[in-house]
């Protein structure tokens, strides 16, 4: 069921991980960001694969900006992972799932569009390597698929909180829930006529909650494909 | 559904419960805790969390907003607690139907877990909506579209209220949460329908449904977000549509809306 998001650690990506903390701040992650209600530890996508390529540093700025910049951070790769599935496609696709594509490239285009409109004087077009993704296997862009737009929903439904301005929070609630009705979909497609699109490695069987991710976790599950290193410190220390 | 409303009306009352709250969840409950236990007890901590800073008596303006929230929760547990297992469920459907049904269950346990003894009954449900769908739980096309109307409907009532619990933020996540559920549900029922998981345009007929739940879908049309109209900005690019663009945001909805939407289906 969890092909990707129950591979075990590796090495390489749990030393990453440490060291993305360190540049974090200790105190931030220690101090509450991890303590909120979340259920990232039963549900984690789990980076895997060879550390990236370095790449100039892109530092996030702070505060409802800092969110901002955060949002479109992922909104650029999931535009631009989509962008590379109809511009790869694997063989045989069918209708169906060109239409699909289709849509949802278009949605996170213009998310991406959105937040560039809003905070993309603050951080640049970003460049990703997908190299660890096999485009011409339909499988394995499902697999991914699902795991950005899961990556995504709990993004979204961590970060809701440290937003201090009201209408940005509602515009994030517009989005997350789209995002949400990818994932939804994308779990039907694999495990068709079952509970997948919404079951316990989802949503919180006692309590029906869907997933919430720190900052902090969602990071360095991007920074994987981004060319460029990502310096969140000052967004995670804005954080309250 | 208006959970969201509870912090609000609570703050109402009592200009400190931000800092009490603050209080019990960061350094009485949530630190002491693993990330495992909270995503288990989330409806016994934010009772505590309520109970604790009021005492045993919530005002009665904070419980008339919960019983609002479970009386909404009540009508979707209900509606499928009753249909779910009906033998007009396709086989196929029956795994997401009992999924749904557990969801609205434990999301109306969570509302009753704050209330208490002060959580009201269930109300008197009517799914006919006073005869306008005479074969809900004998037509799975009936009992299949009235549930993408109340998903769909639901990810809009939360979304209206998320920015009134901004205030408490550990709620806040808990709503967007639940709203995130709410979606999930809306898009598989959208799509053993037929229909894009997603939502284009701003009437009934466009989601595959009667115009007499137009009221549910008006305002999805919408194409301008932050002050950009967004169609237009991206009228260059021609892997874009206007219908993507109104796919790629779903719209809030106002109590007062919502509820004059649902009020059909409490029984007279």
């Amino acid at each position: 069921m969890e092909n990707v998001t129950n591979r075990p650690e590796t090495a390489s990506s749990a030393a990453s991980r440490r060291s993305f903390l360190r540049v974090a701040g200790a105190a931030a992650v220690t101090g509450g960001l991890l303590t909120a209600c979340s259920n990232a530890d039963e549900n984690s996508v789990t980076p895997t694969g060879s550390a990236r390529a370095a790449g100039p540093t892109v530092s996030l700025p702070t505060g409802d900006n800092g969110i901002l910049a955060f949002a479109y951070v992922l909104e650029q790769l999931e535009a631009a992972f989509y962008e590379m599935v109809l511009l790869k496609p694997y063989p045989n696709m069918s209708a169906s799932d060109i239409a699909l594509w289709t849509d949802i490239r278009g949605h996170e285009i213009i998310h991406r569009a959105l937040f560039k409109a809003a905070v993309g004087k603050l951080v640049p077009d970003l460049t990703f390597n997908f190299s660890s993704i096999d485009f011409n296997n339909r499988a394995d862009v499902l697999i991914h698929a699902e795991a950005f737009e899961k990556t995504g929903v709990g993004a979204y439904n961590g970060a809701g909180k440290y937003i201090s301005n009201p209408d940005y929070l509602t515009l994030a609630g517009k989005i997350v829930s789209v995002e949400t009705r990818h994932h939804s979909i994308l779990r039907e497609l694999q495990y068709p006529y079952s509970d997948a699109f919404a079951g316990p490695t989802i949503v919180t069987s006692d309590t029906g909650l869907h997933l919430a991710y720190e900052p902090t976790f969602v990071l360095p599950i991007a920074q994987k494909y981004i060319n460029e290193t990502l310096d969140a410190s000052a967004l995670v220390a804005s954080l309250s | 559904m208006n959970l969201q409303n509870l912090i609000s009306e609570i703050e109402k009352v009592d200009g400190e419960i931000i800092d009490r709250l603050a209080h019990v969840s960061r350094r009485g409950l949530f630190s002491s805790l693993t990330k495992k236990t909270i995503a288990l007890a989330a409806p016994a901590i934010m009772a505590s969390a309520l109970n604790k800073s009021y005492g045993q008596a919530l005002p009665q303006s904070v419980k008339d907003v919960l019983n609002f929230a479970l009386a909404l929760e009540y009508l979707e547990f209900t509606f499928y607690d009753y249909g779910s297992n009906l033998a007009m469920i396709p086989k196929n459907y029956k795994p997401a139907f009992e999924l749904i049904r557990q969801h609205e269950q434990v999301h109306v346990r969570l509302l009753k877990s704050v209330l208490g003894a002060d959580a009201i009954p269930m109300p008197k449900f009517d799914f006919s909506a006073g005869g306008l769908f005479p074969d809900t739980f004998t037509n799975f096309a009936t009992f299949s579209a009235i549930a993408q109307t109340f998903e769909d409907t639901g990810v809009r009532a939360y979304k209206g209220q998320a920015a009134n619990l901004q205030i408490a933020k550990p709620i806040l996540q808990v709503a967007l949460q639940i709203h995130a559920t709410e979606a999930a549900h809306a898009a598989n029922v959208r799509y053993m329908r037929g229909q894009k998981g997603w939502i284009t345009g701003g009437t009934a007929a466009l989601s595959g449904l009667p115009s007499v739940v137009d009221g549910n879908y008006k305002g999805e049309e919408n194409t301008v977000q932050a002050g950009t109209d967004l169609a237009a900005a991206l009228a260059g690019d021609n892997r874009i549509t206007p219908a993507m663009v109104m796919q790629a945001f779903d719209e809030p909805l106002d109590k007062a809306t919502v509820l004059a939407l649902v009020a059909p289906f409490f029984a007279k």
